[in-house]
């Protein structure tokens, strides 16, 4: 049995459940059966969803369900609110969703909690695909926000959010932050988070936006996340007309309470940044207040030395203070004092902190001006509303990362190939540019996708019965002075090559430094060759000589062979 | 899916429990202490849904009785509520105004009534002559 055809027989049986009445057995507070009808209408929701055909049979009977269920006792509130879990899943007709969504709205006038509570579930879900029908429901839900239910304002919460947008910010943040002040504390971190989001995504001025986070800081600081404060700072340093406004706000926030971590830490950064723009008058856009330095020094002292301080904030007091040096008129004894004190503070990180700019007071007193002027704006990292600058940033480094991984594993594909490869060709092929010698030693040194410098061809110097010995050059372009040699020995013959050494000399004017071989056995027909990495430093571009000394055993008997190499190319020394 | 399916008094002791679902035996009591907390700590103003850990708690009071039926994501909070309120009154209609004795004394019989109602975490009979048929001809059987 498909389920076409199942369909119209489920909507016959509660069509008659509906309309006839069923049995006296069955029915309990005047609803026949609700049991039944609620696993009917279930099983047409799983069959309906996305089928077209059983969704158009079901319309009307949803319709008929929905309109004659009696909604006075709890038993007809299942019913329906089955029936609307139904109507939002399949494909209903439009009617039909604004019909449940007034259901829903009903729902929630109603003064049993239960009802209540599982009308803001089921308004949730609906957010997403019936936004504008949901919004006519806002105020009702801002109601529910000031439930004493802990269940019920949960929901609410995660409803309003929700439902924020451009149009009625303002006024969804003023209740979201009147609610923050009341709420239970585990529901604080998450309202205090929702809050920020929202006026991050729909923030209509630059003002408003800092005022929000500003009162959400101050009421409910110690709960907000971690780059609450990096964002804010951002945020502030971006809006150059409105740093007096903040830096006067936050200095008031500041005086009034030391505790909350994220408020005195933005507040501390930007008295440290602004610090004239604190003292010298009036703003129009706040009362005017008057501020001597000593009160501003006597509050970021305060902030020191307090113990409800955390470490992180500490840095950022001591920090300001030392920006404040250079922005106050009157002189910077006391700022060189305090600062001291820090000099032998246990903190490892203020104690560097402390070091450091004692350092600049006393001996680059010149510099310490230009050292702690304003800072430019900081690059974003984190969400934005331009979600595409960011990800776009995001993929540019990922794929630098990816290019530059991707000529060392080339690299290592086309060694492999070298090794595995090659039979009764005994020099290795010219190496690939930018690799010094080209083994797989030296493969962990590379460095990420240098330019290449332009190749030296490589000289085969020495050959005696299947032994082979070849140099390979390059200079690097950051030393002009320095060579690299690379002393590549392979062995065609039958019989392996065992304790192989092989030593260098050169002029007195040059300086030579052989790193350890490889190993010291070159295996026979084309076993893995020795390398010998040869560093020679020619500070006064002498021409190369160079004389190399081997001793190995091959085929039972110990050879020593002393020769130089000549026609060496000019590249190498030049 | 009905989950499991308890009935505690006021101070804290199970009177039946029913798992629809394996939990062992030493994490039984935790769960029902637990349960029991958050239950017992909400006022009558406050709705009788409550979230715990991955499933949902429905709960309601009977006098110094408190009937939870914990369910997962997919049932109907209210269908189940109704259904908590449908049980008692087969239990009324059984032991004619039934009170928490009967329960501690007829454990038995209250087993069977529930078993006949839910059958692997799914309500399958609600009509309350039919639930009890069985159990009064067990009855009449064992007078005889």
């Amino acid at each position: 049995m498909s389920a076409t055809t199942v369909v119209p027989q489920l909507v016959q049986i509660l069509r008659t459940l509906v309309t006839t009445g069923y049995s006296t057995e069955h029915s309990i507070s005047g609803v026949s059966d609700p049991f039944l009808q609620v696993q009917i209408l279930r099983l047409l929701r799983i069959l309906g969803r996305n089928h077209e055909e059983s969704s158009e049979t079901m319309n009307d009977l949803l319709a008929q369900v929905a309109t004659n269920t009696d909604t006075s006792r709890n038993a007809g509130n299942a019913v329906l609110f089955e029936t609307v879990l139904t109507v939002m899943d399949i494909r209903s007709a439009p009617g039909l969703r604004v019909l449940a969504v007034n259901i829903l709205g009903r729902f929630l006038l109603n003064n049993d909690k239960n009802i209540r509570y599982v009308a803001l579930t089921s308004l949730l879900r609906m957010v997403q695909s019936d936004h504008s029908a949901v919004q006519r429901h806002r105020p009702t839900v801002v109601e529910c926000l000031r439930d004493p239910d802990a269940s019920l304002s949960r929901r609410a919460l995660e409803l309003s959010l929700a439902l924020v947008n451009s149009s009625n910010v303002r006024a969804m943040t003023q209740e979201l932050q009147s609610f923050l002040e009341s709420c239970p504390p585990d529901l604080r971190a998450d309202c205090a988070s929702g809050i920020l989001l929202a006026a991050e995504r729909f923030a209509p001025t630059k003002r408003w936006h800092i005022d929000t986070i500003l009162r959400v800081l101050t009421t409910a600081g110690t709960y907000v996340r971690d780059d609450a404060v990096a964002n804010l700072t951002q945020l502030i340093g971006g809006a150059q007309e409105l740093h007096a406004y903040s830096v006067r706000r936050l200095y008031s926030a500041l005086a009034e309470d030391i505790s909350q971590q994220p408020l005195v830490q933005v507040a501390a950064w930007c008295i440290g940044e602004y610090g004239d723009l604190l003292l010298e008058g009036s703003c129009e856009e706040t009362e005017p207040l008057q501020v001597e330095e000593e009160e501003v020094l006597a509050l970021l002292e305060k902030v020191l030395q307090s113990h409800m301080s955390l470490p992180a904030t500490r840095g950022y007091a001591l920090t300001a203070l030392m920006k404040l040096s250079t922005r106050l008129r009157g002189d910077s004894s006391r700022i060189r004092q305090v600062v001291s004190i820090f000099g032998s503070c246990l903190d490892v990180e203020l104690q560097q902190r402390a070091v450091e700019y004692n350092t600049l007071f006393r001996k680059y007193d010149h510099m310490r001006a230009a050292i702690l002027e304003k800072m430019p704006l900081v690059e974003r990292g984190g969400p934005q509303v331009d979600g595409e600058a960011e990800e776009s940033k995001e993929t540019q480094l990922s794929e630098t990362a990816l290019v530059s991984t991707e000529p060392q594993a080339s690299k290592l594909l086309d060694l492999l190939d070298l090794l595995d490869g090659t039979s009764g060709d005994a020099q290795p092929p010219p190496l690939l540019d930018p690799s010094p010698g080209g083994t797989l030693i030296h493969l962990l040194d590379l460095p990420c996708a240098p330019p290449p410098p332009p190749s030296i061809p490589d000289l085969r110097v020495f050959e005696r019965e299947g032994l082979q010995l070849s140099l390979s050059f390059v200079r690097p372009p950051g030393t002009p002075a320095l060579l690299l040699i690379t002393v590549t020995a392979t062995n065609t013959s039958g019989a392996d090559v065992t304790h192989f050494i092989c030593q260098a000399a050169v002029p007195k004017s040059f300086q030579l430094q052989l790193q350890a071989p490889s190993g010291d056995t070159v295996p026979a027909q084309d076993g893995l060759p020795v390398t010998q990495l040869l560093r020679i430093l020619n500070p006064n571009k002498a021409p190369l000589r160079l004389k190399l000394r081997l001793t190995y055993n091959h085929f039972g008997q110990s050879v020593q062979e002393i020769f130089e190499v000549n026609n060496l190319p000019v590249e190498t020394w030049q | 899916m009905i989950k499991f399916f308890l009935m505690v008094n006021k101070q804290g002791q199970t009177r039946l429990c029913k798992y629809y679902e394996h939990v062992e035996t030493n994490k039984r009591t935790l769960l029902e202490t637990e349960v029991i907390k958050s239950c017992l700590s909400r006022s009558n103003e406050q709705c009788s849904f409550i979230e715990f850990k991955d499933f949902k708690l429905i709960y309601r009071q009977y006098a110094a009785l408190f009937i939870v039926v914990g369910v997962n994501d997919t049932e109907n909070e209210m269908a189940i509520y109704e259904f908590i309120h449908n049980f008692v009154e087969v239990l009324d209609e059984y032991f004619s105004r039934v009170s928490e004795l009967d329960i501690m004394f007829n454990l038995d019989k209250v087993h069977i009534i529930l078993d006949e109602m839910v059958l692997n975490g799914c309500i399958v009979e609600t009509n309350r002559a039919r639930i009890l048929a069985p159990l009064l001809i067990l009855d009449k059987m064992s007078e005889s």
